[in-house]
C-alpha cells in the first residue's frame, strides 16, 4: 500500500466536494480497492470515506419501489429486503462470505461493475433506478461493460431504486476459486414483463437475454428456454470456464432462476 | 478406548492437544512474532518476467530513497555458494543428473516469475518496497521454456546455458528389468494405457515464509529465525554449502510454525539472504513473505505428465506394470527434488498388488517455472494415481469389478514381509482388511439403492476405491545414502530428567502442526508411568537439540519417536541402578511399574521422583560406578521404512446439467499400525483428505506459455473450504504392527493426501459411466465442473 491521506466526510455534500480535490478516490465497503490498494495497483492522493454518511444507509419501501442506500451492507440487505422483495435478499445472501458481506456495499459493487459481481444482475433485471448525487440513470444505460458505468469523475451512488416484482430468482454458478459468478442469472417477473440479466458470462459484463425475456413473457417456466441459447461469441475464457461453458451455463442458470422464481 | 487410559494420558489416549492452547489463545511464537531491536527489513525485487538476459541493474536511484540502508545484487554474492541440492539422481546410463547452480540472487540471467533480481535493505517495510520500485533494471526477454515435452526437444531456449540441454535426468527402474517388462507386454493377455496428468500445486500453509537474519559480534554468531521444518538441516545446508559459517557459529531456530506440507522442508535464497545480510550490516535483517510473494516463492508441488501402462494376463492377474513420466523440477533444483519422482516415487509403483515385474522411466525437466519438490506424500502420490487409476480403468475395460480386481492381486497377509519387484521389502500389513473395513464404513452394500435416489433427483452418483501403500518412516541413512542423498535420514532424542522428577525431552523432530508436544509427552509418560504433564517436549532450535533431521516423510513418531523411547530406555536402565542402590537390592530385581521402583516380590519400592532426587542429589549413591544425573541422549536411524495403508472409498454426485462434482461420502480405512493418540491420527488423516480433494477437484498451478503464473492468488487457485468437503469417516482399528521400530508405529501424515486423489476421479467415472456417458475413461485433475462437462459433450 502506498501512503494516502484519508477523510471521512459525514454527508453526501461533503464527500462530493473531498471527491473534487485532485487524487482523490471514494471508498466505500472497500472489499475490492483493500486488496488493490494492498498489491499497489492503485495509488490514491485521498481516500474519501463513504461510510460515515448516514443518509446513505438503509432500506425502505416507496409504494411499488424498495429504496436501499448506496452504503447498505449485503448483510443488511440480506436481512431487510427479506420480506419486500425476497429474491435480492437471497442474492445478497450468496455474495462471498461473513466478512464482505458485512463490509462490502450495493453502491461499491455495482461502481465498481465487476462483470462476475452479483448485484449488477439483480439491478439491471428489474430495470432500477440508479440515484446519485446529481442525477438517476436507469439501469440500462448504468452499465457500460466491464468495469465500466455512466458514473462521471466524483459522482456518488446514493441510493438504487428496485421496482419489486411480482416474482424473482438469482441463480448463481460460484467460480471454485474465488465464489464470484462464473455464471450468475437474475430473473424478474413483472406485471408487464420479464427481465433477464446475467452476470459473470460476458467480456460486456451484466447484460439482458432478450430472447429468453421474450419466451418468459409467453411461457414463464423452465420448459419454455429448453430450445434457447445464448452465442459463445463475446463470453468470458478463462481458467474457470470455456466460452461454450458459459455460453451453456447461461442457459442452465436462466432454467434454474425461473424454476426457483416460479 | 477404556477410561483408564484416557485418565493417564498415556499411550492410546486421545489427549487434546496441549498445543493447542497457547495457539488458540493468541500466545504462540512465529518467526514474525520475533522482532529484534536494531530491525532492518528487507524486500525482494522479483522478476516479472520468467526467462530473460539481465544487461543491467541501476540501483542509484533506489540507493537515494529515505530509509535504504543497502541494496544487494548478485555481485554482492560472488564468493558465497549457491543454494545446494540435497540429492544427487544417477541416470540410467549411470551419469550423474545436470546440477545447475542456484544463486541467491539472479546472476546473469533470471528464470521464472519470482526468480529475486535484487533485494533492498531498509529502515521499515514500506521504505524498502518503494526503493525496490525504483530500481532501474535492463532485462533482455527469452522464449520462456513451459511446456515440458517442447522443453527436451531438440533445439529447444535452454533454461541454463551451461548445461547440455533441459533433461535433468533420465531415469530408469529397475533399469535391469527392462527388456523382461517389454517382454512380458507383447504376451499379455490384456493390455491398459492410461495417459495422465498430476497436477501441479501451491501448498498454501496458512503461515507464510519469515526469516530473521541476526550477527552477534560478541560471540561472532549468527542466528536465523525462520519457517522451517528441519532447523538442523537448513543449519547443515546454509552454513557449510552456502555462507561457509561453521555449525558452531550458527543456530538455527524454527519457532511455532503454521504448516509447512513440504514446503518449509527447503532451504530457500531468501534465509541465506537475511543471515548474510545481518553478517554485513550487524544488525537484524527480517523478510516477512505476502501471500502473493508465497506464490512466486515457495517450492510447488506435484507437475508429473505420465503414460502408465497395466499388462494382465488371461486370469486378470498383474503381470507388468511399465510407465514414463516427465516431471516438472521448475528452473533450479531445489533442496530434495531429484529424490520426488524417483526414489519417492519409483519404489511405490508395486502398490499392495504382486506384480511382479516394473519399470518407470522419469525424465525430470528443467523449466522456466518455480522450482518444484516434495508436497504432501511426494512422489506417492503420483505412484499411487496412477496405479489405482489404471487399476480402475482395467476392471471396466475387463468388466470385472474393481474391488475384486484389487482383491486378486493383493499380497495375502501371509507373504509377509513382502519382497517387491521395486526395491522395498514391506514388512507388514493386511490389505484384504482394509479393503473389508472400508467396504463396511462406506456401505457400499447400499449404493445402488442410494444411486437409483440420484437418478430420481437428476444427479449421476459414483462410489470410487483407491487402495494406497507408502513408504514413510524415511528412512535407512545408509539405503538412502546410496539412493542419492547427501544427507542421514536418522533422528535424535536427548532426555533431560530434572532433580524433582519432571521431564524435558529435546527431540530433532519439528511440529508444524502435528501436535509432537502432545504425543511424544505420552510416549515418555507411558515408559516411565508418569503423567504427561510431567514431560515437556522441546524442539526447534539447533543450540539446545541433538542434530536432528526434522519433520516430514511421515517420519516423526516411526523415527523420532524411536530416537524418543531408545533415550528414555537409557534413563530408566540407569534409574533402575539408581534404584537398587536405594533399596539395596539386585538390578535384575528391579521393576518399574505406574511410576515406583519396585523390588520383584517384595513390598520395597521407590518412587520415580527419589530416583530423580538422588541422581541430582548423590548422597547415598554409587559414585565409584555411576555418574550422577539424569541426562540420555540417542540417535535412532531405522533399518526399513514403514508401509502404512488403506482403503479409501469416496461417493459423489455429479450435476450433469453443469459438470459440477458433489462428495456426499469420503471413508478411510487405514491401517497406521500402533496409534498413539487417536484423536490426532483422525485429525491427520482429516487434513490429508482435505487436500488430496483439494488436488482431485479444485487446485490448479497454471502457466500461461510466457511463464506468467495465472493462477497467482486466491481468486484463481482454488482452496478447500469447508462447505467443499463432507463429514469424514475416518477408521484405523486396521491394526498390522511394524516390526522394526520400537512403537510399532507407521506415520500417518500423508495418507489422506496420497490415498484420496484416485477415489475421487474413481469416483467421478463411474458416475459418469453409470450415467451412460460411457466415452469418459479419464478427466484430468482438478475435476472442476467446466472440465466435467467439456469430458461429457462428445
Amino acid at each position: 500500500m502506498y501512503a494516502f491521506d484519508f477523510v471521512k466526510p459525514s454527508s453526501i455534500d461533503d464527500a462530493v466536494k473531498a471527491l473534487s480535490a485532485e487524487g482523490a478516490q471514494p471508498i466505500a465497503g472497500g472489499q475490492t480497492l483493500i486488496p488493490t490498494l494492498k498489491a499497489r495497483l492503485n495509488a490514491p492522493e485521498t481516500l474519501v470515506s463513504l461510510t460515515g454518511i448516514a443518509e446513505l444507509k438503509g432500506v425502505c419501501r416507496d409504494g411499488d419501489v424498495l429504496v436501499i442506500g448506496a452504503g447498505t451492507s449485503h448483510a443488511a440487505v440480506a436481512r431487510d429486503a427479506a420480506a419486500e422483495f425476497p429474491g435480492l435478499a437471497a442474492l445478497a445472501l450468496q455474495i462471498g462470505d461473513p466478512a464482505v458481506r458485512n463490509r462490502g456495499t450495493l453502491g461499491g459493487s455495482i461502481a465498481n461493475n465487476d462483470p462476475a459481481a452479483c448485484y449488477p444482475a439483480a439491478v439491471l433485471a428489474t430495470g432500477a433506478t440508479v440515484v446519485t448525487d446529481r442525477r438517476e440513470i436507469a439501469a440500462d444505460d448504468f452499465f457500460q461493460g466491464m468495469f465500466t458505468t455512466a458514473l462521471e469523475e466524483g459522482e456518488i451512488v446514493t441510493s438504487v431504486r428496485f421496482p419489486i416484482p411480482e416474482v424473482s430468482a438469482y441463480a448463481k454458478f460460484a467460480q471454485p476459486a474465488s465464489r464470484f459468478a462464473l455464471t450468475g442469472v437474475f430473473v424478474a417477473k413483472f406485471a408487464e414483463g420479464v427481465r433477464v440479466a446475467v452476470t459473470g458470462a460476458s467480456e460486456d459484463g451484466v447484460f439482458r437475454w432478450t430472447e429468453a425475456e421474450e419466451a418468459l413473457v409467453r411461457s414463464f417456466a423452465p420448459e419454455a428456454l429448453a430450445d434457447l441459447r445464448v452465442p459463445d461469441g463475446g463470453m468470458i475464457n478463462d481458467l474457470h470456464g470455456t466460452p461454450a461453458y458459459r455460453a451453456h451455463l447461461v442457459g442452465v442458470m436462466t432454467r434454474r432462476a425461473v424454476k426457483a422464481a416460479s | 478406548m477404556p477410561k483408564d487410559i484416557e485418565a493417564q494420558g498415556g499411550i492410546g489416549a486421545s489427549t487434546k492437544r496441549r498445543e493447542d492452547i497457547r495457539f488458540l489463545t493468541g500466545n504462540g511464537r512465529y518467526t514474525d512474532d520475533i522482532n529484534l531491536r536494531g530491525q532492518a527489513y528487507v524486500h525482494f525485487l522479483r522478476s516479472d518476467m520468467a526467462h530473460g538476459r539481465i544487461n543491467g541493474l541501476d540501483t542509484a536511484a533506489a540507493d537515494a530513497m529515505p530509509g535504504v540502508i543497502r541494496i544487494f545484487t548478485a555481485k554482492d554474492f560472488e564468493g558465497v555458494g549457491g543454494l545446494p541440492c540435497g540429492w544427487q539422481v544417477t541416470d540410467r546410463h549411470g551419469q550423474p543428473m545436470q546440477e545447475p547452480k542456484h544463486p541467491v540472487l539472479a546472476e546473469g540471467k533470471v528464470r521464472h516469475v519470482g526468480d529475486p533480481i535484487a533485494a533492498v535493505v531498509a529502515e521499515t517495510p514500506d521504505a524498502a518496497r518503494d526503493a525496490a520500485e525504483a530500481i532501474v533494471f535492463d532485462i533482455d526477454e527469452l522464449p520462456a521454456v513451459i511446456d515440458m515435452k517442447a522443453a527436451l526437444a531438440e533445439g529447444a531456449t535452454k533454461v541454463h546455458d551451461d548445461l547440455s540441454s533441459n533433461l535433468c535426468y533420465d531415469w530408469g527402474f529397475v533399469e535391469e528389468n527392462r527388456e523382461a517388462v517389454n517382454e512380458a507386454f507383447t504376451k499379455a493377455a490384456h493390455v491398459t494405457r492410461l495417459d495422465l496428468v498430476n497436477n501441479r500445486l501451491v501448498a498454501n500453509p496458512m503461515e507464510p515464509r519469515v526469516a530473521v537474519g541476526d550477527y552477534d559480534a560478541w560471540n561472532d554468531q549468527s542466528t536465523l529465525y525462520t519457517t522451517s521444518q528441519n532447523p538442523h538441516v537448513i543449519r547443515l545446508l546454509m552454513g557449510a554449502f552456502v555462507l561457509g559459517i561453521p555449525e558452531h557459529k550458527l543456530r538455527v531456530v524454527a519457532p511455532d510454525v503454521g504448516g509447512g506440507f513440504g514446503s518449509k522442508i527447503f532451504h530457500y535464497a531468501e534465509e541465506a539472504f537475511c543471515t548474510f545480510a545481518a553478517r554485513q550490516l550487524k544488525r537484524p535483517v527480517k523478510w516477512t513473505s505476502s501471500r502473493a510473494e508465497a506464490f512466486l516463492s515457495d517450492a510447488h508441488g506435484r507437475d508429473h505428465v505420465t503414460t502408465i501402462e497395466l499388462a494382465l494376463d488371461a486370469d486378470h492377474k498383474f503381470a507388468a506394470i511399465r510407465t514414463e513420466t516427465r516431471a516438472n523440477m521448475g528452473a533450479y533444483l531445489s533442496t530434495f527434488a531429484p529424490s520426488v519422482p524417483t526414489w519417492l516415487h519409483g519404489v511405490l509403483m508395486a502398490g499392495n498388488y504382486t506384480t511382479p515385474l516394473i519399470y518407470v522411466n522419469v525424465k525430470a525437466v528443467f523449466t522456466n517455472t518455480i522450482p518444484v519438490d516434495a508436497y504432501r506424500g511426494a512422489g506417492r502420490p503420483e505412484a499411487t494415481f496412477q496405479l489405482e487409476r489404471v487399476i480402475d480403468k482395467a476392471a471396466r475395460e475387463l468388466g470385472v469389478d474393481p474391488v475384486e480386481l484389487r482383491r486378486k492381486n493383493f499380497i495375502k497377509p501371509e507373504q509377509f514381509p513382502y519382497q517387491t519387484p521395486v526395491a522395498v521389502v514391506y514388512d507388514t500389513g493386511n490389505y484384504h482388511a482394509t479393503m473389508d473395513k472400508l467396504l463396511e464404513i462406506s456401505d457400499h452394500a447400499g449404493f445402488a439403492a442410494r444411486a437409483e435416489t440420484s437418478k430420481a433427483n437428476g444427479k449421476l452418483r459414483g462410489f470410487g476405491i483407491a487402495h494406497y501403500i507408502e513408504a514413510c518412516g524415511i528412512a535407512p541413512s545408509n539405503l538412502v545414502g546410496q539412493l542419492g542423498a547427501r544427507a542421514g535420514l536418522y533422528e535424535s532424542a536427548t532426555v533431560r530428567v530434572n532433580a524433582t522428577g519432571s521431564i524435558s525431552v529435546y527431540t530433532g523432530s519439528h511440529s508444524h502442526g502435528q501436535g509432537h508436544e502432545t504425543t511424544f509427552a505420552q510416549v515418555v509418560a507411558e515408559m516411565i508411568g508418569i503423567d504427561a504433564g510431567q514431560v515437556e517436549i522441546h524442539h526447534g532450535d539447533t543450540s539446545n537439540t541433538p542434530m536432528g533431521m526434522g519433520t516430514y516423510g511421515s517420519r516423526s513418531l516411526a523415527v523420532g519417536g524411536s530416537a524418543i523411547v531408545k533415550a528414555t530406555n537409557k534413563i530408566i536402565d540407569k534409574a533402575k541402578k539408581i534404584a537398587a542402590h536405594l533399596l539395596e537390592a539386585s538390578e535384575a530385581d528391579i521393576e518399574l511399574k505406574d511410576g515406583k521402583f519396585a523390588v520383584a516380590g517384595t513390598d520395597k519400592s521407590v518412587d520415580w521422583a527419589g530416583v530423580t532426587l538422588a541422581a541430582y542429589v548423590p548422597h547415598n549413591y554409587p559414585l565409584e560406578s555411576l555418574e550422577p544425573g539424569l541426562e540420555e541422549t540417542a540417535f535412532y536411524d531405522p533399518s526399513n521404512f514403514t508401509y502404512p495403508s488403506g482403503g479409501y472409498g469416496c461417493e459423489v454426485e455429479v450435476d450433469p446439467e453443469t459438470g459440477k462434482v458433489e462428495i456426499l461420502a469420503f471413508s478411510a480405512a487405514d491401517d497406521f499400525g500402533n496409534i498413539v493418540n487417536p484423536m490426532i491420527v483422525d485429525g491427520q488423516v482429516q487434513g490429508g483428505l482435505a487436500q488430496g480433494i483439494g488436488q482431485a477437484l479444485l487446485e490448479n498451478c497454471t502457466y500461461d506459455e510466457n511463464g506468467q503464473l495465472l493462477s497467482a492468488s486466491y481468486m484463481d487457485y482454488a482452496m478447500p473450504r469447508a462447505d467443499d468437503l463432507p463429514s469424514f469417516r475416518v477408521d484405523h482399528s486396521c491394526v498390522t504392527p511394524c516390526t522394526h521400530n520400537p512403537l510399532g508405529v507407521k506415520g500417518c501424515g500423508e495418507a489422506g493426501a496420497i490415498g484420496s486423489p484416485p477415489a475421487v476421479v474413481n469416483a467421478v467415472i463411474d458416475a459418469l459411466q453409470r450415467g451412460g456417458y460411457t466415452h469418459v475413461t479419464h478427466i484430468d485433475m482438478p475435476l472442476t465442473p467446466a472440465r466435467v462437462w467439456a469430458a461429457m459433450q462428445k
